[in-house]
């Protein structure tokens, strides 16, 4: 009577059983890090007295919050990552010609279902959608981790979030998450394992899937998790080279409690300044200026995202008060874009395409909003000032909302574009 | 333990983007985070903070990135405890590894004004405000009061590596 996050715990840490509330030590098969938190990782391993990683297949570095460099800061800090990963003889490691860390690992074959997986990055839920156990730490708790192979962790209780019936057209997994996150709220799930059941889950491809394991520490959780199927093992295969048991959870699996949503009955959702759960559909909010729309990030940075905007801007023009920055979330997901001409679309339509990074979503690479200017994002937190000046204002919605909303210059339903 | 100070309180859901915006991500001296700590919601904080200081909040304190540099720059900004009445789990295990307590305290964002002197007895369990009114925290689980007392993860793990 079990749920996934439990069994992978359980398995992790030779336990037949482990219950939420436990804590157990248990043994990492995947640990990586972004530049921005590699560093601080490794003097954190070496003042613990370790001066190797437990083992070289199992942990890597991606340069890619910013990419390229865009000073003497975060150039010093790229080189250091080069120099330690060769020091390490890290035997993968992804410079910034790869793109963000969270499109990169599953496309470079680095995750599995059942495998437990770390990240110094808080957005490592979203490997849930491959059937992980997959969450985020800092810095210190990397050094353990790497250090040893080994990390301790307190058994999360789990919510499960049960979608049923097909997807209106241009509504996306995006509002789904959204919507649960005005359910739920940001605490709504603190310390707990998101579960993503249903009809609509199953139907998604596992880039849909990923967009909901992306944002359930948005809601406070430890990880989201998607049971593996048919779809997940396409996408794995040839990526893959390890020998990996699927894990599901029983019929009988307690959760602390089941959010249920109609998915055929969604619609287009948008989070409000200043709170990733200030969430209203977007009929309530269309009409509200915008200055910049970004579509990209770990959550909405995939090929299907960037087609969704191609095909809603495909022969038109951006608003002239509104500059658009796409920014596909990988380079394999960029050559795909390219090779079908969405990217060609996206830069006849006005938008600047962007090279692979985590680009706008964090403020601290490019796309930074001025004094009371108001973006519109596919990425995934709107914290006062989280792009830029602590008086400009973040939207969240999806690829769909952002695009029709980008040829209007207002925030728009992309069920009218 | 004893720690000593005034409070700065800044109520619900004090992110991490508050507590070190993200274009300082890419620091990784500690000294220099601790000078823009808090800067996402009170730029001026790191001239007003003194050590021995502590940071009072109310529900799902350091929500948002799994980023250290917040308790690292909050640590170095001479802050000694966080009094808050929930936190979000990454910003608690962080801060803890650092050896920077994280209390849970119900009411402590009402019951603590900016400006007031604690005292907080990490062994009792206790918060004194003003000399005069008692508070108590949520018992620190026994595993994370031995990393506190180590000084943080690296200690700990370094002291107790047959144990890891």
């Amino acid at each position: 009577m079990s749920t996934v996050s439990e069994k992978i715990l359980a398995a992790h840490s030779g336990h037949d059983e482990v219950h939420p509330g436990e804590v157990v030590k248990a043994e990492i098969d995947f640990a990586f890090m972004p530049a921005l938190t590699a560093a601080l990782s490794f003097y954190a391993m070496y003042d613990m007295g370790i001066k190797k990683v437990w083992d070289s297949d199992k942990v890597t570095i991606l340069l890619d919050h910013i990419a390229p460099a865009t000073n003497i800061t975060n150039s010093s800090l790229h080189k250091e990552c080069r120099e330690i990963a060769k020091e390490q003889g890290l035997r993968h490691f992804y410079d910034i010609n790869s793109g963000v860390c969270h499109q990169v690992i599953p496309e470079k074959g680095h995750v599995y279902p059942g495998m437990l997986m770390v990240g110094a990055d808080s957005h490592t839920c979203t490997h849930g959608a491959f059937g992980a156990f997959a969450t985020g730490i800092g810095s210190t708790d990397m050094g353990a981790a790497m250090g040893t192979g080994k990390l301790w962790f307190k058994v999360p209780e789990t919510i499960r979030v049960n979608a049923e019936g097909r997807l209106p057209p241009r509504v996306m997994s995006k509002d789904i998450i959204l919507k649960t996150a005005k359910e739920l709220g940001a605490d709504g799930a603190t310390y707990c394992s998101l579960e993503f059941t249903g009809s609509t889950v199953r139907e998604m491809i596992v880039g849909a899937r990923m967009t909901l394991c992306n944002m359930a520490i948005e809601l406070g959780g430890k990880t989201g998790v998607v049971e593996p199927d048919d779809k997940t093992f396409r996408f794995l295969e040839g990526r893959v080279k390890y020998d990996y048991t699927p894990v599901y959870s029983d019929p009988d699996a307690v959760y602390r409690k089941t959010l249920e949503i109609d998915g055929a009955a969604l619609e287009p959702q948008v989070a409000c300044p200043h709170a990733v759960d200030n969430v209203k559909p977007v009929t309530d909010v269309a009409g509200k200026a915008v200055n910049q729309v970004f579509i990209g990030s770990c959550t909405n940075g995939r090929l299907e995202d960037m087609q969704v905007a191609a095909e809603i801007m495909r022969g038109k023009r951006v608003h002239p008060d509104v500059r658009v920055i796409a920014t596909p979330a990988s380079f394999e997901v960029y050559d795909a874009a390219n090779s079908r001409g969405i990217i060609k679309t996206l830069m006849d339509a006005g938008a600047v395409v962007c090279n692979p990074s985590c680009s706008v979503c964090f403020g601290g690479n490019h796309g930074i909003l001025a004094p009371g200017e108001v973006g519109l994002s596919t990425s995934n937190r709107n914290f006062r000032g989280r792009q830029g000046s602590t008086e400009s204002q973040v939207y969240l919605c999806s690829p769909a909302t952002a695009a029709a909303s980008a040829l209007t210059g207002i925030i728009t339903d992309p069920r009218e574009a | 333990m004893m720690i000593k100070g005034r409070a700065w309180n800044y109520g619900d859901d004090v992110n991490t983007d508050f507590i070190l915006p993200g274009i300082y991500l890419e620091l990784t001296d500690p000294e220099e985070m601790g000078r823009h700590a808090m800067e996402g919601i009170d730029p001026e904080f790191s001239k007003k903070v003194q050590p021995g200081d502590v940071i009072v909040g109310g529900r799902n304190f350091g929500l948002g990135s799994s980023r250290e540099h917040a308790p690292i720059a909050l640590k170095h900004s001479g802050i000694a405890a966080v009094i808050a009445e929930g936190y979000a789990r990454i910003y608690y295990r962080n801060a803890t590894n650092l050896g920077l307590p994280a209390l849970e305290c119900p009411n402590a964002s009402k019951e603590i004004k900016t400006g007031d002197t604690v005292e907080v007895a990490l062994d009792k369990g206790t918060i004194i405000v003003n000399g005069t009114k008692t508070l108590s925290f949520v018992p620190v689980p026994e595993f994370m009061m031995e990393i506190l007392a180590a000084g943080g993860l690296r200690e700990y793990i370094k002291n107790n590596k047959a144990r890891w």
